[in-house]
Formats: structure tokens, C-alpha cells, sequence
């Protein structure tokens, strides 16, 4: 692979840019990330075993929480400001939180899996007990008095009698705790909280509503020059030949890096790199190897399994299923391919200097994308540093990451400081993709309407080297590649119900079409449909209501009374009956979710209006009843489920991949639509706070709850049982009973 | 060459070499201002949206060159974080952010509604606002927020 700058580059560009200088000025500060690219290498620990890994005290008695764990927009910074505040009690105002910079904040894992408070803030309130519990000690040998004769206020240690008192500012100001995480510090009584469970406003929506908040997208480093990536005209297209005749007639365009099918074109303006992109030629070979979308299913049934996996044994199903005058319900169910959609295009910016490398993303995955760009460009990890800045709102593995690395090639290519912004159609068309997946499904029912036995089927992508998460840059260009897989999709696919003979298979597939990613609740949010759907069906077919028929095969107090709660609030039944008059009819489903089968439990309600004449779906409303144990910000909790019923209400009736035999088709917002204002359904919300629990997550459990509830209440409304997501009106057409 | 343009109420002169250049490029890049963001650049999304004599105009679909001699507003040009437009204001007080990436086009699309139909009803909002893009699922507090503004601005 040879790499092509064109002479413009060498030339004029470098010449320049050493003229103005390299030295790295960024433009703002916020949380720490213009302070801390000044810095030179700060001798911080990152180790998430020691508290200076997650906290720092200044002498000011300013609290700094280093959080491996990122804002993706969901309020998760102010969370882990509470947490941290509450722990150590001192004011909200006096913490900043720093999050997912690989030179000052702990490896705590990606941000994904609604991990970040169950598990990274977690962390940090650990740090904080143990910071609290050692600066205890500590006051009562400055003060000379018993440690349990102490109480701490506003970052103040004062004994309970009164008295002399010592700030932690005096205790610890500016200096390392050089302590290490102690699991079993003792934690702050919840009975005692006063931030913790309050709906404390977030602290990033002023600046967010006047302009002023710093994206990703609005990040500059001095005698930064802007790219553009010309993808391939089809997926896995060579790059057969390219020039830029045309492009240097553009005023400020600089010149092409290409490096086997990688091709980015350089302007010294935004607009620049955007025109060159348009103007630059490329002839890409001839490549066809995308399967039949018309076909998708029947291809994926094809598809080699590499392996099966038993997720769910109870009893012997097999047998079961052979019990004489057993009546047998079966039903099939798949799940379109899905893109994340973020409403702003990846974006990042990187710098090599002095054989270092910066880059500034919007990443997930600061730490592993560390490795990712390492392995790819050859450099020692320690060689460089990938820094959060918080992007538009990710769902999951999207572009960012990719981003991240074509501006680390292009920025290690060319010398300058680059940034990438992917355009409408990159981020659509390229962005890895929530993959296919397909159910079966079989069920005994015994003569008194007792399930007898259950049986599901998942055929998903496996994790082989083959099916990863590549880097975009790194695959094109025919760099070395470090591969993380997408995981734990087989998650929720066990079911909570106590059916006597359970068993649950995936069918690990040696192939998918597309680049798989995680996109919000993956592999839960499919599995539950399907098994959602499925537990309707069978109500259905004892003919019970389908709310007391979760409840009878359920035997999990905390599930059981979720259920009768949601009940409550959705003042089911209240069904308006199979029976209506005109084209417009109503109906109401249920579905519930114990996620994992060990933390969160929602249950919800959907209200849908169906019209029998267009197939149109309208979803009205929907009911949700949530309980993840300790809540940390009631507010931020419930804008996180309303977000989860709204996006998934749109993946549910809307959205679909579309592509031919070589590329993504959907690109932009008129080929991949996504709900809009009118069609937004109500969300009612009763939280079941449990202040003395853990705190478990909330980013991704209502999300696996949405689809299938709405497919049971188009069912009540009309019979018609939607086993393919998503509910298109012609999928609706086809399926209600002809009269 | 050079562009005169009266931006947030402030004279502001920039020099292009290409008058075809979007205005959200002009705003974001040559004067600082990221009120704006870039979503599409296809006019579908409304990320962009800015206030041109008063009405919503989604900046990455027309040319700086258009705005001249016209009064261009941003979001930075409504209020500041001390000194918030009632509709930032509603916005905080619904906490109507997630990501927030929308959320410039959703102020200027309503700010731009407030001015021809002062007491919008909740329909009348989800219309308005039907072209603007949310990924995030904020639309239920974003309707609130312009609901809440529309009461407070009497
Ligand atoms: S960026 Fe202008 S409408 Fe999407
Ligand atoms: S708040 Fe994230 S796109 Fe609207």
C-alpha cells in the first residue's frame, strides 16, 4: 500500500503550517480538557484501584472525579457530580467531573450496557468512601478526638459536640490520598442523603440552550486543516484509480491522502474539504456481494452456524413437547437491521507531534480506541492519547470511533493537526449497524391452559475475528486491526417466567451483512420482542389476559409487584374490546422485562390506534413502570425513559436498512425516517424508587419492553399478529384477518 | 472577497472565496458562533436552523452570499446563560435536553412559531416542530418547554 499526498501538500501546506507553528493551543476549556491538553504528561495515576485514579482535592477543597465513564447525553455527568458530591458531602457546585481521557481517567470499560452508574459510578462512590473514611481518620488525629465523634459538612470536619473544625482543603488540598480503593469502605446511609435522589437540574443544559456548550463538532486546535473521506462506491469496492484535477482549482483545497481504499481529500477550509470531495475522481471496481435485501431472511437462514449455545435449561422441553393432546403454538419473528442515527455526523480531531498522537473524539471507548489507533498506526499505546468530548447523542458503537481514527491516520499522514467531520450520507451509510436477527419459537400448552413448555431460537452474529467491530480507516487503508466483537446480545433471551420446561438456543452465524455494532439494548431489545411477543401468543391462545398471565408464571416478588403497579397506573384492563366499528381501531398491549434477568424491571402499556384501510400504526401512549433500584436523579431517570419509548417507538414502525447488492441505499433522513413531532406517543411514568438498593441502569431497559408492546396491542386491536419489526403499513395490511 | 453581514444585531464583515458557501459554514467557522450545528447539510434535519429577518432558515442549505443585507439571529443571539430568551429559559426549567444536538433548531424553530402564533396549542407545536429532527427522544419536554415559554412571554 503506497500513500499518495499530492504535491500541494508537501509543498504549500507544510510550508505554511510550519510557519504559523505547531504548538498545541486549544481553543476552550470545559471539564478540565483545555487545562489538561496544556499540561505536559501530569503525573496522575489512571489505576482504578487507588482513589487518585477517580478523585482529586485541590487546596481550594474543589473536587475533580475522573470518570472513565462518558456524558453520551444522558445526564450521566450530572449523576456522577451526586454521587461523588453525596459521598464525599460537599456542595454540587465544588465537583467537575473529567470523563474518558486515557491520561487521567481509569479504564472503567465502555460506556455501554446502561453500565455507568451501576457500575462506574459505582467506582467513584467507592473512591469517595474511601477518600471520606481516610480524611475522618486523619481530622480526628489533627483534632485529637475519637474518628466517631465526627461529622463532615460542606467538605468540613467537625466534631458532633462543636468545636475546633478542618476542611478537607487543609486535610488533603492539592496533595495525592496515595490510598488504595478499599471495596469495603463504609458507605454513606441513604437515610442521610440530600443530593442523591434529588432532581438536581443537569448541569450541561444552559450552556446546551444558548450556544455556548462546546461539542465535538465545535472543537479547533490552532492550524488545524479539515478532511473528508470519500468512502467506496461499494462496500467492499478496490480503489482502481482517483485524481484531483478538478479539486485544485478549489480556493484552499490542499491535497488527497490515499492508502489502498482509503482516500480523504484536505482543505484548509470546512468548505474546501467539501468541495474537493465532490470534485475528486474515483474509479472503484465492480463489487456485488451484499445479499438480496428482498431475500434478507431466507439468506440469514442459510448462513453457517458456527456454533449453538444453550442459554436457558430447565427441564426437558423435548420430551415435554411430545406430551399427548398438547396443543403446540409456534411463530417466527425477525428484526430489521438498524442504524444508530445520531443527528450530528461523526466527528474528531487529531495531532501528531513529536511522535505522539492526540485525538479528540466523541468515543465511547476512550481506552480501547487507544489500542485500536495504536495497533493501527504502528505506535506504542502510551504514545498516545484519545480524549472525550461529548459528541451528539450516541446509541451504542456508532461512527465516532472510525472518526477517530481517520483523523489519527490523516493527522499522523500529513503532520497537521486534521479534523473529520463525516458527512450526512458517512455517518448512514457507514456507521456499523445493529445486525439482523431471527427467531423461532415453540411452546406445549397442556389441556388446563397451563404452559407446559417453551422453546426459543436466536440466530445472531457470532464474535469470531471475521465479525468485529473494525476500524473503518484501518480496514480500507489495509492497516493492522485490533477487533473489538460486539457482545452479550444473547443477554435477555432467557426468560423469567417459571414454565416448568425452558429452553433457550442462540445459533451463532458465521456471517453478517453488515459491520454489526451495538445500538441501544443489543440483542436485548430483539430477544425481548421476540419473547414478548411470544408469552402474548400464548396468552392469547389459553385465552387469559395477557397482564395475569405474566403474573401467574411469575414468581419474583420485586416482578410481580412492578406489574400490579403498572396495572395502576394504566388502569388495565380497560381494553376497548376486539369488536369496533370503523376503519380507526384501538387496542392496548403489555410486556415486561427483568433485564438481564438480574437488574432493572420495567413493565409497560402501549395505546395504539390502528387504521385497518392505510395500515398506518399511531402510537397514543405509552405507561411505564420502572424500578432499577436506587435512583440517582429522578428527572435525569425519567428523560432516559422517555427517550427510550420515543426512539424505540420510531425503530419499531419506521425504521429499516435499506441497500442493494453493494451499499447502504439509506443515506440520508428521507431514506431512513425516523419519527417526527406528531407521531410522538405520551409517556406516563410511575418509578419505583428503592433508596437502600443498588442503583442499576437505565440507559437501555425500557427500550427492550417497546416494540413488543406495541405488537400486542395492534394484535388487540385487530387480531393481527406483527411478527417483523418494523410495522410498516404493508406488513400490517398483510397481516389483519381478512374479513 | 468580502461579505457584510449584520449578525445578532452586531455589524460583522467576512471575507469568503466563495459567496456559494453555506451560511452555517460562515457562522460556525469565520465568526465562532456554534448556536448552529451541522446535522444534514440537506435541509431535513434542522440542526442548523438560524432566524433571517425573524424567519427560521435552515443555515446549511443556503448561501452566505443570501444573508447579506438581512438580520441574522443565533441561538447565542437570543440569550445568554445569565440573561436566558424565555424560551432558553423554558428549556432549562423542562431540563428539554438530551443530547442537546437538536436542541438549537428546536429554540429557533420555535422562536420562530412564537412570532406568528403567540399561544400555540400543544398540536400547533408538534406541527411546527414536525421537520426538526430528534434521535434522542426529547420531543415530549421539547413540546413542553415551547408550551411554557409561549405562557411566560405575554
Ligand atoms: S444541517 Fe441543516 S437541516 Fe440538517
Ligand atoms: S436531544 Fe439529542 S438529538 Fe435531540
Amino acid at each position: 500500500m503506497t500513500t499518495h499526498i499530492s504535491r500541494q501538500l508537501a509543498s504549500e501546506s507544510r510550508r505554511k503550517f510550519l510557519r504559523t507553528g505547531s504548538a498545541l493551543v486549544v481553543t476552550f476549556s470545559i471539564g478540565g480538557i483545555g487545562e489538561a491538553a496544556a499540561q505536559a504528561a501530569p503525573p496522575k495515576t489512571v489505576a482504578a484501584d487507588q482513589v487518585d485514579g477517580f478523585l482529586a482535592i485541590d487546596a481550594k477543597g474543589n473536587v475533580t472525579v475522573y470518570s472513565g465513564k462518558v456524558d453520551l447525553g444522558t445526564g450521566v455527568r450530572t449523576a456522577l457530580t451526586q454521587i461523588a458530591a453525596e459521598e464525599l458531602s460537599v456542595p454540587l457546585a465544588r465537583v467537575t467531573v473529567i470523563q474518558g481521557d486515557t491520561l487521567l481517567t481509569p479504564d472503567q470499560g465502555i460506556t455501554f450496557a446502561s453500565l455507568s452508574i451501576q457500575v462506574g459510578g459505582m467506582q467513584i462512590r467507592q473512591a469517595a468512601a474511601t477518600a471520606r473514611d481516610a480524611l475522618l481518620g486523619q481530622a480526628a488525629t489533627t483534632l485529637g478526638v475519637a474518628k466517631d465523634t465526627l461529622t463532615i459538612s460542606k467538605g468540613t470536619v467537625t466534631p458532633k459536640s462543636g468545636g475546633k473544625s478542618v476542611s478537607y482543603a487543609q486535610l488533603v488540598g492539592g496533595r495525592d490520598f496515595q490510598l488504595k480503593l478499599d471495596p469495603k469502605a463504609p458507605l454513606k446511609d441513604p437515610k442521610d442523603y440530600t443530593i442523591v435522589g434529588q432532581p438536581i437540574a443537569r448541569l450541561d443544559i444552559p450552556d446546551k440552550v444558548t450556544g455556548r456548550f462546546t461539542y465535538m463538532h465545535d472543537f479547533k486546535v490552532k492550524g488545524m486543516i479539515h478532511a473528508r473521506v470519500i468512502r467506496p462506491r461499494a462496500m467492499k469496492a478496490t480503489l482502481q484509480a482517483w485524481n484531483d484535477f478538478d479539486c485544485r482549482k478549489i480556493p484552499g483545497y490542499i491535497g488527497a491522502i490515499r492508502k489502498g481504499n482509503y482516500l480523504a481529500v484536505l482543505g484548509r477550509s470546512e468548505w474546501a474539504a467539501i468541495k474537493a470531495s465532490k470534485a475528486v475522481e474515483t474509479t472503484w471496481s465492480d463489487w456485488q456481494g451484499l445479499p438480496d435485501k428482498a431475500a434478507l431472511w431466507e439468506w440469514l437462514r442459510k448462513v453457517k452456524i458456527n456454533k449453538d449455545e444453550e442459554l436457558q435449561k430447565i427441564g426437558n422441553s423435548a420430551e415435554t413437547m411430545k406430551t399427548p393432546h398438547a396443543k403446540i403454538v409456534s411463530a417466527s419473528y425477525n428484526f430489521a437491521i438498524h442504524t444508530h442515527g445520531s443527528i450530528g455526523p461523526s466527528c474528531a480531531v487529531a495531532e501528531y507531534k513529536d511522535g505522539k498522537l492526540t485525538c479528540w473524539s466523541a468515543s465511547q471507548q476512550t481506552h480501547l480506541l487507544r489500542k485500536q489507533i495504536a495497533n493501527m498506526l504502528g505506535m506504542p499505546p502510551g504514545d498516545v492519547r484519545c480524549i472525550y468530548i461529548d459528541g451528539s447523542g450516541c446509541y451504542g458503537r456508532n461512527g465516532h470511533e472510525d472518526a477517530a481514527a481517520d483523523a489519527a491516520l490523516l493527522a499522523k499522514e500529513t503532520g497537521l493537526p486534521v479534523r473529520v467531520q463525516w458527512m450526512r450520507q458517512d455517518e448512514h451509510g457507514w456507521d456499523p449497524k445493529g445486525p439482523p436477527t431471527l427467531y423461532d419459537y415453540r411452546a406445549a400448552i397442556g389441556d388446563k391452559g397451563i404452559v407446559l413448555a417453551w422453546e426459543s431460537e436466536v440466530f445472531a452474529p457470532d464474535r469470531p475475528k471475521d465479525i468485529a467491530v473494525t476500524l473503518l480507516p484501518a480496514e480500507l487503508a489495509g492497516l493492522p486491526r485490533e477487533d473489538p466483537h460486539p457482545g452479550n446480545i444473547h443477554q435477555s433471551l432467557a426468560i423469567p417466567y417459571t414454565i416448568p420446561n425452558i429452553k433457550a438456543t442462540a445459533h451463532w452465524l458465521a456471517e453478517t451483512p453488515f459491520r454489526p455494532s451495538w445500538i441501544r439494548t443489543p440483542g436485548r431489545m430483539q430477544n425481548t420482542f421476540a419473547n414478548e411477543s411470544f408469552v402474548d401468543e400464548l396468552a392469547a391462545a389459553v385465552g387469559m389476559d395477557p397482564l395475569d398471565f405474566r403474573l401467574r408464571n411469575l414468581n419474583d416478588p420485586r416482578g410481580v409487584e412492578l406489574l400490579q403497579r403498572l396495572a395502576k397506573l394504566a388502569n388495565w384492563p380497560s381494553r376497548t374490546g376486539r369488536v369496533q366499528a370503523g376503519d380507526v381501531v384501538k387496542g392496548r398491549g403489555v410486556s415486561y422485562v427483568n433485564y438481564e434477568l438480574v437488574r432493572t424491571y420495567v413493565g409497560v402499556v402501549a395505546d395504539v390506534e390502528v387504521d385497518k384501510k392505510t395500515g398506518k400504526v399511531a402510537v397514543k401512549k405509552f405507561y411505564v413502570a420502572h424500578d432499577c433500584g436506587q435512583i440517582i436523579n429522578p428527572d435525569g431517570l425519567k428523560n432516559q425513559i422517555e427517550g427510550n419509548v420515543v426512539q424505540t417507538t420510531s425503530r419499531t414502525l419506521l425504521e429499516e436498512l435499506q441497500f442493494d447488492r453493494a451499499k447502504v441505499t439509506s443515506v440520508d433522513w428521507k431514506t431512513y425516517p425516523i419519527l417526527k413531532f406528531p407521531d410522538v406517543p405520551d409517556v406516563a411514568i410511575d418509578l419505583i424508587d428503592r433508596p437502600a438498593e443498588k442503583p442499576w441502569g437505565a440507559g437501555e431497559p425500557t427500550a427492550a419492553v417497546v416494540p413488543s408492546a406495541i405488537a400486542n396491542a395492534i394484535f388487540d386491536a385487530t387480531g393481527a399478529r406483527l411478527r417483523s419489526v418494523p410495522f410498516t403499513p404493508e406488513k400490517v395490511l398483510a397481516a389483519l384477518p381478512k374479513a | 472577497m468580502k461579505l457584510a453581514l449584520n449578525v445578532n444585531g452586531k455589524a460583522a464583515s467576512i471575507v469568503v472565496d466563495d459567496p456559494e458557501m453555506p451560511l452555517l459554514y460562515a457562522l460556525r467557522n469565520d465568526l465562532g458562533l456554534h448556536g448552529p450545528l451541522f446535522g444534514c447539510g440537506l435541509g431535513q434535519c434542522g440542526s442548523c436552523t438560524v432566524l433571517v429577518d425573524g424567519k427560521a432558515v435552515r443555515s446549511c442549505s443556503v448561501p452566505v452570499s443570501s444573508a447579506v443585507g438581512r438580520k441574522v439571529v443565533t441561538l447565542e443571539g437570543l440569550g445568554t446563560p445569565a440573561k436566558p430568551h424565555p424560551l432558553q429559559q423554558a428549556f432549562i426549567d423542562e431540563q428539554a435536553v438530551q443530547c442537546g444536538y437538536c436542541i438549537n433548531g428546536m429554540i429557533m424553530q420555535a422562536a420562530a412559531l412564537l412570532q406568528t402564533n403567540s399561544k400555540p396549542s400543544e398540536q400547533q407545536i408538534r406541527a411546527a416542530l414536525a421537520e426538526n429532527l430528534c434521535r434522542c427522544g426529547t420531543h415530549l419536554r421539547i413540546v413542553r418547554a415551547v408550551k411554557r415559554a409561549s405562557e411566560a412571554m405575554t
